[in-house]
């Protein structure tokens, strides 16, 4: 509970995500499940994914965050990148995904 | 010349480690981080494709093949193959389509083949209903194997 407490935080009405050292299907349905949870739980309104500790993203990432973006935005949430490295900021970029995702430098 | 076969079960833990054998066999080389990086990518996506669609997250055998072979002197042809005995593929150019996705319902984004193709120099895929998918890619890489 410690670790999840640590990886999933409410700062204001923004759900923050703390996303692993390697995000793929394996460890996809993880984070989507407790993502999930809290947005019901405490009234999220927005989501910031941390991308700190993350070195390797593949196409489920682009999942998660599609998934997370339509549970938030027709509420009128918005969804965050901060702290991805050039490659992860190139997947995002490339992959159209910045029109519904801001990526925070 | 060199090559590798790697069967392993087709659970979403080997996922991980079918991306860093393939990291592996072409650490030899004076390959970029992001030339290995694009590797693991497209490895990742294949076999991720292999186990939730081939064999519906419900097991099966994965086989990896890779193969380096020397081209010139100061180049390596790598193909990597990720085969599947799962159900198969109806449309292959279909399912090569960005954003098609028949696993929307698990929140699939439908750029598999679109990273494959995106990181590797040349994808090919074959498959044949309830027989199995085989995607077959290559990519050029500078340097060469030393331990040839």
């Amino acid at each position: 509970m410690e670790a999840k407490m640590r990886e999933y935080a409410i700062i204001d009405n923004y759900l923050c995500i703390k996303m692993p050292a390697e995000v793929d299907h394996h460890k996809a349905a993880g984070i989507r499940e407790c993502a999930d949870r809290m947005i019901l739980d405490d009234k999220v309104k927005n989501i910031v994914f941390d991308f700190e500790d993350t070195t390797f993203m593949d196409s489920s990432g682009l999942g998660i965050i599609i998934g997370r973006y339509r549970k938030i935005s027709c509420f009128g949430g918005k969804v965050y990148a901060v702290n991805a490295n050039e490659r992860i900021t190139r997947l995002l970029t490339t992959s159209g995904m910045t029109s519904i995702i801001e990526v925070v430098s | 010349m060199n090559e590798i076969k790697l069967e392993f079960e087709a659970v979403s833990e080997n996922e991980a480690l079918a991306r860093v054998v393939a990291a592996a066999f072409i650490a030899g080389l004076n390959v970029t981080v992001d030339e290995l990086e694009d590797v693991k990518t497209a490895v990742s996506e294949a076999v991720t494709n292999a186990i939730i669609h081939g064999y519906k997250e419900c097991g099966g055998k994965v086989i990896m093949n890779a193969a380096l072979k020397r081209e010139s002197k100061d180049t390596c042809l790598l193909s990597v193959e990720i085969c599947d005995t799962g159900v198969g593929i109806e449309d292959v150019e279909q399912a090569m389509q960005p954003m098609f996705t028949t696993g929307a319902e698990n929140e699939r984004s439908g750029m598999g083949f679109s990273f494959m193709e995106a990181f590797m120099d040349q994808v090919t895929v074959t498959s044949s209903l309830n027989m199995g998918t085989m995607v077959h890619m290559e990519k050029r890489l500078k340097g060469y194997d030393e331990r040839q």
